[in-house]
């Protein structure tokens, strides 16, 4: 680089482009935050959803499946399993892992009660609402 | 051979301990690997998820070792001082290690819902979100070493010379240490979750990992090449400053999805697809100042790790991460192995590599030499090899299994369900799997390397003698 661009220039674009970038992306941020509660629905967040989430944490779902396409990619997207399975499918599902079918991947047994089983449930239901700008492209996630 | 300065001494235990914990990494990958394709393979024993989150987590922890140890060793040369407290770093040293080998043993001997019950998952809720699944006393424990470990580097930089080497590598570990507090901000709210876990993950890594990154090949350039300060410094400022002002908002590239508003895909895709920027950068810099080299430095491994950071770093990160960045593809991409393709590439052409790079260029003089042996170095060119190339084949393998995900599972006009597509990939994922075994044999050799020396040369056979009469 040529002698006339000196190396004190180059720090404060750093400097000026850093600070710069980071304030509209905190301004996105907010603009964001302001929309989110039209997008996410978060007047449904009943009980059971919130301890739905804490059941999907816990269990640490996310280390096989993906959630909006996030986590892990060696068990199905479950961001649309309320549409494409349907509640009474999604909890006997849990309750007859593992399969135990030779060769095919493997599902821990969780033993939810009933309760909990509703919880995961009307967690994923609510996580099946998010205006995801209408992703997966399918049903298939 | 004499350290400059006698506490650089303490990078040695970091870089080891890095080393054992890839060791660690890779055989969880290779079970990993085996699972996809022999789904119940160690089924119950050692589940996919647990399997995972000792890969995933042995490779952020042995990184962070390998930062450690870069900033306890070029510090001192940089700032011209012995480091502020060569104790704190060796006490740092047992804590940081200890909290991560429980952290595995407890995911590898307690089911997950329970070791969230015994360290207190219920107090503050932080566990079982993707690369953040360690219990919160580990949490808390990487924030205190953490702080404890920027405070021995702020008071050395303090009291010593300011180069720009050193205050780069300073912001970015500040930069690392203050974003990690967002890994205990867990709302109910999955898209405030989400959202704000991408300020932990990609701020980290497409952010302030950069800086790290450029400061540690920076200094290891300076070394080897004898290229003026002030040029490197220039190129260095030019690289950060791509590397934020486009990965700062390039963070969009995640929340087209996930229930953010549909103006992040503007966003994303437009700052986003300038981020191979800093890389391609990264490349002419690296090439550029070996070219321009003012010595021959005798550590020939050295200078191979650090030209094939900048390769591998723009490929994996630049390339890879373009190559699905934009909304419209992603739209197909996102969520499949293209993923995966681009994750492993990334990572080790950035952050592996740059490890590796300040590790060839110190451990010898850790080790009380100015370079290996010839053969040492010859043999670790060859794990460089054998590493580099192989991770290429796990790259294009699952890049050609993602293509073909998306195509059966997304793009025909009868999708067909996520495990019967699997089930149709299972050739890519066998390629991959051997492509591994051939990086863990690359990994072998390395660390062969360390103990591999010049075999004495037998006294002057074959050689002219003189005549004698």
């Amino acid at each position: 680089m040529s002698a006339t661009f000196t190396k004190s220039m180059a720090r404060n674009i750093f400097y000026g482009g850093t600070v710069f970038t980071a304030l509209l992306f905190l301004a996105l941020t907010f603009h964001t935050t302001w929309k989110l509660p039209q997008r996410d629905h978060r007047e449904n967040l009943t009980p059971e959803v919130v301890r739905g989430k804490h059941l999907w944490e816990t269990r640490n779902c996310i280390g096989c499946h993906t959630l909006l396409g996030e986590g892990a990619y060696f068990a199905p997207e479950l961001g649309n399993v309320y549409p494409r399975r349907g509640p009474d499918f999604i909890k006997a599902w849990i309750q007859m892992q593992p399969t135990k079918v030779p060769g095919r991947r493997q599902m821990p047994q969780f033993h939810f009660t009933d309760q909990q089983l509703n919880d995961i449930v009307a967690f994923l239901k609510w996580t099946s609402e998010i205006n995801t700008e209408n992703w997966p492209p399918n049903i298939e996630g | 051979m004499q350290l400059q300065y006698k506490s650089q001494a303490v990078a040695k235990p970091y870089f080891i301990a890095a080393i054992a914990l890839f060791v660690g990494q890779i055989l969880f990958g290779l079970i990993l690997g085996l699972q996809y394709v022999i789904g119940d393979f160690l089924f119950p024993a050692i589940p996919f998820n647990v399997a995972r989150m000792v890969h995933t987590n042995l490779l952020i922890v042995w990184l962070l070792f390998g930062f450690m140890g870069a900033a306890y060793y070029l510090v001192p040369e940089e700032t011209e001082t012995e480091l502020h407290s060569p104790l704190l770093a060796w006490v740092l040293f047992w804590v940081f290690l200890a909290a991560g080998a429980l952290t595995v043993v407890g995911y590898l001997i307690v089911p997950y819902a329970s070791l969230a019950e015994m360290t207190g998952n219920g107090i503050l809720e932080t566990m079982g979100r993707e690369f953040l699944e360690q219990p919160l006393p580990t949490k808390l424990g990487i924030v205190v070493v953490a702080l404890a470990f920027l405070y021995n580097i702020g008071m050395t930089i303090l009291k010593g010379r300011k180069t720009a080497i050193s205050m780069i590598l300073l912001t970015g570990l500040v930069g690392l240490a203050v974003l990690f507090l967002f890994a205990f901000y867990n709302p109910s709210n999955l898209v405030k979750d989400k959202y704000f876990w991408w300020w932990v993950v990609h701020l980290w890594v497409e952010g302030v990992w950069e800086l790290i990154l450029g400061a540690i090949l920076g200094f290891v350039l300076i070394k080897i090449t004898g290229v003026d300060r002030e040029v490197i410094d220039k190129w260095l400022y030019a690289i950060i400053t791509l590397a934020l002002v486009t990965g700062i908002i390039g963070t969009g590239h995640h929340y087209y999805w996930i229930g953010a508003p549909g103006y992040w895909q503007w966003w994303g895709s437009i700052f986003s697809a300038m981020e191979p920027l800093p890389f391609f950068a990264l490349t002419v810099f690296c090439f550029n100042m070996v070219n321009r080299r003012r010595r021959e430095h005798p550590n020939k491994a050295a200078t191979l790790w650090a030209l094939g950071t900048g390769v591998m770093a723009f490929l994996g990160a630049g390339v890879w991460g373009f190559l699905h960045t934009l909304a419209p593809v992603n739209y197909y991409t996102h969520g499949s192995q293209i993923t995966a393709a681009h994750g492993h590439m990334a990572f080790f052409g950035a952050y592996v590599m740059v490890v590796l790079t300040i590790i060839s260029y110190a451990m010898p003089m850790l080790r009380g030499r100015e370079v290996n042996p010839e053969r040492a170095q010859v043999l670790e060119m060859w794990s460089f090899w054998l590493m580099t190339v192989s991770m290429v084949f796990i790259t294009l393998f699952l890049t050609a299994a993602g293509l073909l995900q998306i195509w059966l599972q997304r793009i025909i006009p009868n999708p067909q369900p996520f495990m019967e597509v699997q089930s149709q990939l299972a050739l890519f994922y066998w390629l991959r799997w051997i492509s591994g075994v051939v990086f863990l044999i690359g990994l072998v050799v390395y660390l062969y390397s360390f103990f591999a020396k010049d075999k004495p040369q037998p006294a002057e056979v074959g050689e002219v003698q003189p005549a004698t009469t």
